[in-house]
């Protein structure tokens, strides 16, 4: 008997116990009806071939296992950073227990939302009523200051009009008329989960910025974060640097970093932090408003300018260079100098590189996620020696491959990459079978990656399911850098001892120090 | 604050009149119907292996959740390919819509399964036809039998395609079941169209039956008998339905059905292969684990084949014992027999475990919320290890399951159906349990209250949970669950109880 109360064996000992390899032999053979085992081989050498690479990328219908999610998620990830704020979308409820998982999977923390519930009597009738009573209960029994209503496929197709249906509500009493409810049509067949928090950001600046009868510009400066599933360690780093630089006047709109990250004393805070309401209107205001991440503001930042209010537009600022553009921005806007005390930080983060950089030559990667995280990543990676050879966006536009294949040019490091936009991770796994790199950077699904094709992965982009809490340290400006830094060569020094580590055969390789 | 209430019985009628007034009257009049406390079945026939008797089947259940007030359910999508359909490991299935259904569901129900994947298995891949907008205004027809087609090139080992629509395909008109009969005909393989679009229904309860009905009419009806045409059926073939393989479930309770003498020709759907599915017919007994889920397939067979169906608990050494009991009522006395020797084979297993950690986790409360099997069949594997189960509820049971429930909680049991967020809350608070088992998005804030919580649906990434050997598992989880130090570490030693709770 395999299993015993004084070790209990978990499911991965336990099967591999012989009474269970032998009970599974004997059910593939006598039940399951499947191909034979030279087959298999033979087909899943052959997945591996060139030839199967252009079969692959030849596919125009079929997307297998995309790094990208849709609209709603964005937009709820992006309503839930502005202070006792309940995002509600409108449509199918099934949606929302989606969304709320799969962000409660990645930060290990509630992930609080609401659906309108709406079933096949809304999808004739369409979801006034669901709307209706919604924002009503809503409202009752979670008390928010803000609800903002975004909207599921189904709401989309049958076409729900939010903008009337939301004053209908109001008249019909279900919120005071003056509650705010900021709304954004999210369609899931448009786009990708950085549209949606793109619309739902516009949506709620609209919202409060709209009926502002003018603009008196003062010396703030706005700052928008993007999708981030780094944000609670990076919105907070962003918040010491502008402390650093002596910036006090200035508003993050959505600041996740304390709504993911609660601290476990004995209460659920259903609401924690975020961008203060009253912050919002006067965020009209500010002389600029700041993008970290470029693709995933578009409309956002076009809205901003629309008002008055200069721009500027990053990839997510990491790396050095990354960085060092964003302070330098900051500088010109706020009219401050950059401290001291950065250029040390910078220092330091060069010096690591110094010290490491034998390891880091010519190290190749490939990597995928988001538009704007795999640009900076690609960048970082020159500036280390590196180099890219697939970068990967299942959202990323063809304007985005152009604007890649720029930065890749600029760099004797560049030379070789190959640029994927709206490619997804099958398409990835021939990339890796047929011009293999070092390592793979990516998120938690890109294991299937490492495991099909033994390339080493390092999870730095959102979701990250099965490795825990890395979210809470920044990835962004030199000090997130560093920490990337640190992970990279982490990967990289592991890499090493795990080829030397043969007793007798290659350990003599299996150095102390390095 | 939460963490600082005493648990012990509370008056749960009054409790559940104090949640509901938050409600608006509209409201309040619905959910009413929802929450009750169980009550004692005097007429009732006390359930042979638990000797319980008690009452909840007043309670409402499987009607619209209320707009805005955060029920944990998810949609017919969520039942059919991530519950029913997902799991068959040698299918291709199609999440047919936008991207998201399928993103938020990859790999998220740990079925377990072996074999080769991208290859031979395609469990946890996630294949969709991304919608984008023209898809939606021109129809997403001809995008599907395109894909289709385009997988047979990738994946030739496939045995078939499922195409599980996501809403936007009832609303736009497509014919899916035009595309399947296309595609069958020039691929040879079957092809199963499910209309499990997410607003249909109200949960997830909708999704596995029509699933269950496109095993029927695809697999069954349409179908020319796959795998059954060459089986010679046995004497001792069963098929277990409803057993999804989380955490390897269904092997932990293959083992003891096989060393019983019976054989499993088909295990659905956790580690299925289509054959499993088409072989089913031919069994002499289908043991159904997932009432809920998969009863309508049972009872076609049963209707169709002549099949007889029961239901079994592998949860639990008591309620695994009568199981395999009951079970070998239906054979000969070979079985029978080979069932007492199954039962004391693995006696002292189940007695090292009590004693190991039944004194750790005696007399400790829990509170479950769940599906539509787990709030009623892990009960007694509570019992079996001294605990206490106050309260429980159903995201989608029916009427059926709380009749059920009976048979398994005593009376005086808080029972709540399609719980929303605030109810939850507010009953947890109350009535503060030693232990919570519930999801993913009832984890995080049962925690930071400081009280101990596994989930229910993914085992909290551990399992099996079923069978003898799982049995093991489920003990040492809610031990360390709940005797872990972390909970006494939430008040800072500067901070009086006063002064918290004054904040």
């Amino acid at each position: 008997m395999p299993q015993s109360a004084d070790k209990v064996l978990d499911h991965a000992p336990l099967f591999r116990e012989p009474e269970y390899t032998e009970m599974l032999e004997n059910k593939k053979i006598n039940y399951e009806c499947g191909h034979p085992d030279q087959l298999v081989q033979e087909i899943g050498d052959w997945t591996k071939s060139w030839e199967y690479r252009e079969k692959n990328l030849a596919r125009e219908a079929a997307t297998i296992n995309p790094a990208k999610a849709c609209q709603p998620l964005g937009a709820v990830f992006a309503g839930a950073g502005y202070e006792k704020t309940m995002s509600f979308v409108h449509g199918s409820q099934g949606c929302v227990a989606y969304y709320r998982s799969h962000l409660s999977r990645h930060f290990k923390e509630p992930s609080s939302c609401v659906s309108s519930s709406m079933t096949e009597d809304a999808a004739v009738f369409g979801g006034l009523v669901n709307m209706v009573d919604g924002l009503a209960n809503t409202k009752a029994l979670y008390d928010p200051e803000m609800i903002a209503v975004s909207t599921t496929c189904m709401a989309e197709v049958i076409g729900d009009d939010l903008n009337s249906f939301i004053i209908q509500a109001k008249e019909k009493g279900s919120v005071e008329a003056d509650f705010d409810v900021p709304y954004a049509h999210t369609p899931a067949f448009v786009g990708s989960h950085v549209d949606g928090y793109d619309n739902m950001q516009k949506g709620i600046l609209s919202h409060f910025w709209d009926k502002a009868e003018s603009r008196t510009e003062s010396e703030s400066i706005n700052i928008i974060p993007g999708f981030d599933g780094f944000a609670v360690g990076n919105v907070r780093e962003l918040k010491r640097i502008l402390a650093e630089m002596g910036i006090a006047d200035f508003t993050i709109l959505s600041d996740v970093s304390d709504v993911y990250d609660t601290p476990s004393d004995g209460e659920f805070r259903m609401y924690s932090g975020g961008t203060k309401l009253a912050d919002v209107p006067t965020a009209l205001n500010a002389k600029a408003t700041v993008s970290l991440q470029e693709y995933c503001t578009p409309k956002t930042l076009s809205y901003c300018k629309d008002k008055g209010q200069e721009t500027a537009a990053f990839h997510y600022p990491m790396g050095v260079k990354g960085t060092d553009e964003f302070l330098m921005k900051l500088s010109e806007l706020s009219g401050k100098e950059i401290p001291e005390s950065l250029r040390l930080e910078r220092g330091r983060l060069i010096d690591a590189m110094a010290d490491s950089q034998a390891y880091l030559h010519g190290k190749t990667y490939a990597i995928y996620g988001d538009p704007d995280f795999v640009f900076a990543m690609a960048a970082f990676i020159m500036e280390t020696g590196g180099e890219p050879r697939h970068c990967l966006a299942t959202n990323g536009s063809k304007a985005w491959a152009k604007k890649m294949e720029d930065l890749l040019a600029s760099s004797p490091f560049g030379k070789e990459c190959q640029v994927w936009a709206g490619k997804d991770l099958w398409h990835m796994r021939s990339f890796l079978n047929t011009e293999p790199v070092d390592f793979l950077i990516g998120n938690s699904y890109g294991k299937y990656l490492e495991r099909d094709t033994g390339t080493p992965l390092l999870r730095l982009a959102f979701p990250i399911f099965d490795r825990h809490h890395h979210h809470r340290f920044p990835t962004m400006f030199y000090q997130g850098t560093l920490t990337v830094l640190v992970k990279m060569l982490d990967l990289i020094f592991d890499k090493y001892d795990l080829d030397t580590i043969d007793p007798g055969v290659t350990d003599y390789s299996y150095d102390l120090t390095r | 604050m939460a963490k600082d209430h005493a648990s012990g019985p509370e008056d749960y009628e009054s409790l559940i009149e104090q949640v509901l007034e938050a409600y608006p009257a509209k409201a309040k009049k619905k959910r009413t119907k929802h929450l009750q406390v169980s009550q004692p079945d005097p007429e009732g026939d006390p359930d042979p292996a638990t000797g319980i008797a008690s009452k909840c089947d007043t309670t409402k259940s499987n009607i619209k959740s209320i707009p805005g007030v955060m029920t944990v359910r998810g949609c017919a999508y969520a039942g059919s390919k991530g519950v029913v359909w997902g799991p068959v490991k040698d299918m291709v299935h199609i999440s047919h819509g936008p991207v998201g259904c399928g993103q938020y569901s990859w790999s998220q129900r740990r079925n377990y399964y072996i074999g080769k994947t991208g290859v031979d298995s395609f469990v946890t891949m996630q294949f969709t036809t991304d919608f984008q907008e023209k898809d939606i205004v021109f129809g997403g027809d001809k995008k599907l039998g395109k894909m289709i087609d385009e997988l047979e090139e990738l994946f030739p080992l496939s045995k078939g395609t499922t195409i599980q629509s996501e809403c936007p395909i009832g609303l736009i008109g497509d014919d899916i079941e035009a595309v399947a009969r296309q595609k069958n005909k020039e691929h040879n393989k079957t092809m199963v169209p499910v209309r499990c679009e997410g607003f249909r229904g109200v949960s997830q309860s909708l999704g596995h039956h029509i699933a269950n009905d496109a095993v029927r009419d695809w697999v069954y009806e349409k179908g020319d008998g796959g795998a059954a045409k060459e089986y010679e059926p046995g004497e001792y073939d069963v098929n277990v339905i409803g057993d999804y393989n989380i955490g390897g479930d269904a092997w932990a309770s293959r083992i003891l059905l096989e060393e019983m003498g019976l054989n499993v020709v088909g295990n659905w759907s956790g580690d299925a292969t289509l054959a499993e599915m088409e072989r089913a017919p031919k069994a002499k007994l289908n043991l159904i684990h997932c009432y809920r889920s998969m009863n309508y397939i049972c009872r076609y067979m049963e209707e169709k084949y002549g099949i007889g169906w029961m239901e079994y608990n592998f949860f639990g050494p008591t309620q695994i014992a009568a199981s395999l009991r009951a079970i070998a009522e239906k054979f000969d006395d070979k079985i029978k027999e080979n069932a007492e020797k199954v039962i004391a084979k693995y006696q002292p297993l189940v007695d090292a475990v009590n004693a190991k950690y039944g004194p750790r986790l005696e007399g400790k409360s829990v509170m479950l919320y769940v599906g539509g099997l787990r709030p009623r069949h892990v009960v007694t594997a509570y019992d079996d290890l001294g605990m206490k189960v106050v309260g429980t509820g159903y995201e989608f049971g029916h009427g059926d399951d709380y009749k059920r429930t009976g048979h398994y909680v005593k009376d005086g049991t808080l029972i709540y159906d399609d719980v929303t967020g605030y109810e939850l809350e507010k009953f947890i608070e109350g009535i503060r349990p030693d232990l919570v088992g519930s999801g993913i998005k009832e984890k995080y804030p049962v925690q930071k209250m400081g009280i101990p919580f596994r989930q229910m649906h993914s085992w909290d990434y551990s399992g099996p949970y079923h069978g003898y050997d799982g049995y093991a598992i489920f003990a040492r989880d809610m031990d360390l669950a709940i005797n872990n130090p972390v909970w006494g570490m939430y008040d800072a030693p500067w901070k009086k109880p006063e002064a918290i709770a004054a904040e």
